[in-house]
């Protein structure tokens, strides 16, 4: 039972990580329709821009963390005004190679700047463990749980309590409506990428925080993991990316602590082509008929 | 009666064209084996060569899934690595000798994308190509675990191709896709692509014809791998991941989604890039990724478009009036 619950923590964490990259994933997603492979690659930048604000300008915790967020809030809205825009009108697989395109652009422009080795991350967050009966529960777990929750919220609160918020929903269901009623589309997906690439970098500043280890092809993974929760819990729907990221953590948690580690990005996938093969909408989505 | 004879005069000059563009594939053949037995092209530019073999049927053969029948697919690598698989156990452990180990490489890579085809062929777009990404994903995983075939460390075969293997299996493999994208099945194909609710209405199979270029573009990327295998002769898990099927389509979709020549085009091409920039492998990376970008934002139908270099072109052959090219 101790055990169970310890695993059940330790899923918790990692899936709060894949929570956080699925919910910028799944917003772009519900707002252009665009699977934006670059994502994770953000989420990489993240982390590197909290190393370097950590190390070098010795800004703390909290300093590298907002740095990061704003850093990478300019490169998603640049990616998508550079890559994206442009191609708002073309057919979705040419989005889709775009995006492709830009995702190894980051990773191997990542490898040209910072090298392709992994580094340490330093240790930002206070590392103490509890003993609670048997299971062990260190402060970095709370914090990376508890850093989730506080993110969710803000998002909840901007998507549904302000006025860019319900732009935001408005451009979703209805682009041209939305136009038609005097919103600024293309402000509002700038937005959309804005606020989901600043989420992908608090990801990766706590990816770094709890695995020690950053390097440039770090978002590859995470980045395809978080994209599989974004469709398991039902892609374009805000709450669901949460849902399915804590889900996906606690699976593969389980799979590894049956022996299985090796098997690990295998089972992620094929729950992934078993999602989509019998419930393509995903827990939360609605059944959306196709009109011709 | 006219339309009957046009008919019959179009078919007449499709089929002396298909042998005009043999001949000239024997001539291309007969040159470059001269100049590498001679020495002209070295040992290095002769791995080149096998490179642009290997690559254009890889190119080719994805290029009939994505670009003639519109089906996404980015998880191409992961035949080649099951063709490159069972063609090194047919020979390294079975003891088979290599054509015949090579045939069973290819079936089973059909049978192996028809298992998968089946399935996943029922999602579209974006969908689609992420399920294509996945089991390309699990593909490697296996392979990193079968510890029969080496696990991770990857295994070593023999060496058993030469150019005239390489170099005749690309003909051939253009000459069946080229051909098959001229029947009825790949028309079939394309009408698929160009709009599936109106296909169907035509009474095309939708699904009979995506699993159809599915299996067949996995035979080929099986071929594919198969050789490459006994070619560099030693072969990993690693070789056969997203990377690798990015860099397929990196050639599909410069040469042009739906153009064979074009795909010709694009594996010559990026082949020497990929050998011009061997020492900074980065550096090929970025280039790759900036023409992916660039090319999908400034000229997305890519160099050929669906067009054909014909012969026509060049003066040669009798123009085909009226009929687009598919």
């Amino acid at each position: 039972m101790t055990t169970f619950i310890q695993q059940l923590i330790n899923g918790l964490s990692v899936g709060s990580i894949y929570a956080l990259i699925a919910l910028g994933y799944t917003m772009v997603y519900g707002i252009i329709k665009l699977i934006n492979f670059a994502h994770g690659d953000v989420f990489m930048a993240g982390a590197f821009v909290a190393y370097f604000s950590y190390t070098g300008l010795h800004l703390g915790f909290f300093g590298s963390l907002v740095v990061s967020m704003a850093a990478c809030a300019v490169l998603g809205v640049v990616i998508e005004r550079f890559a994206y825009r442009p191609l708002r009108k073309s057919t979705r697989i040419a989005a889709l190679i775009t995006a492709i395109g830009v995702s190894l652009f980051l990773e191997n422009a990542g490898i040209i700047t910072v090298g392709a080795q992994a580094r340490g991350y330093p240790n930002m967050l206070p590392d103490t463990a509890f003993n609670l009966g048997g299971v062990t529960v260190s402060t970095k777990q709370i914090g990376i749980i508890a850093l989730t929750v506080v993110m969710m919220v803000i998002l909840q609160y901007i998507v549904h309590r302000t006025k860019i918020g319900k732009a935001m929903r408005a451009v979703a269901y209805d682009p041209e409506a939305a136009q038609l009623m005097g919103i600024d589309v293309d402000r509002t997906i700038s937005f959309t990428f804005a606020i989901g690439s600043a989420l992908a970098a608090a990801a990766g500043v706590v990816y770094g925080a709890y695995y020690s280890a950053i390097d440039p092809l770090m978002g590859i993974m995470p980045g395809l993991k978080a994209f599989i929760a974004a469709v398991l819990g039902g892609i374009g729907i805000i709450p669901g990316a949460m849902v399915g990221g804590l889900v996906l953590g606690l699976i593969e948690t389980l799979v590894q602590s049956l022996g299985f580690s090796l098997w690990r990005d295998a089972v992620a996938f094929a729950l992934l082509i078993l999602i989509l093969l019998i419930k393509p909408e995903g827990l939360f989505g609605k059944h959306a008929r196709e009109k011709v | 009666m006219t339309g009957m004879n046009a008919n019959g005069r179009a078919a007449k000059s499709s089929r002396w064209t298909f042998w005009v563009w043999i001949a000239a594939g024997l001539v291309l053949y007969a040159v470059l084996g001269l100049l590498i037995d001679s020495g002209v092209i070295d040992s290095y530019m002769s791995l080149i060569v096998y490179q642009m073999c290997l690559n254009v049927i890889l190119a080719v053969s994805l290029n009939l899934i994505n670009g003639f029948t519109g089906q996404f697919s980015i998880g191409h690598a992961g035949f080649a690595g099951v063709g490159a698989y069972t063609s090194a156990v047919m020979t390294a452990k079975m003891h088979l000798p290599f054509p015949a180990a090579l045939l069973v490489a290819c079936v089973f890579t059909a049978f192996i994308g028809l298992l998968i085809g089946i399935p996943t062929l029922r999602l579209k777009g974006d969908y689609l190509a992420i399920t294509t990404l996945g089991f390309g994903q699990i593909i490697q995983v296996v392979l990193i675990n079968l510890q029969y075939v080496g696990g991770a460390a990857g295994m070593t075969v023999h060496k058993e191709t030469n150019f005239t293997w390489l170099y005749f299996a690309a003909l051939i493999t253009v000459a069946v896709i080229a051909n098959f994208v001229r029947s009825r099945h790949g028309r079939a194909c394309i009408a698929v692509r160009e709009n599936e609710v109106a296909a169907e209405m035509m009474g095309i199979n939708v699904t009979y014809y995506k699993v159809l270029a599915f299996t067949i573009g996995a035979l080929f990327a099986g071929l594919a791998g198969a050789l490459a295998a006994h070619t560099f002769y030693f072969i990993k898990p690693t070789s056969y991941g997203f990377l690798q099927s990015f860099n397929i389509l990196v050639i599909v979709v410069l040469g042009g989604l739906g153009s064979i020549t074009g795909s010709i085009l694009g594996a010559v091409v990026l082949t020497l890039i990929t050998a011009l920039l061997q020492d900074y492998p980065q550096w090929q990376m970025v280039i790759y990724s900036l023409i992916l970008i660039l090319i999908m934002i400034f000229r997305p139908q890519g160099l050929m478009g669906t067009k054909e270099f014909r012969l026509s072109s060049i003066g040669l052959g009798r123009r085909r009036d009226g009929h687009a090219a598919p």
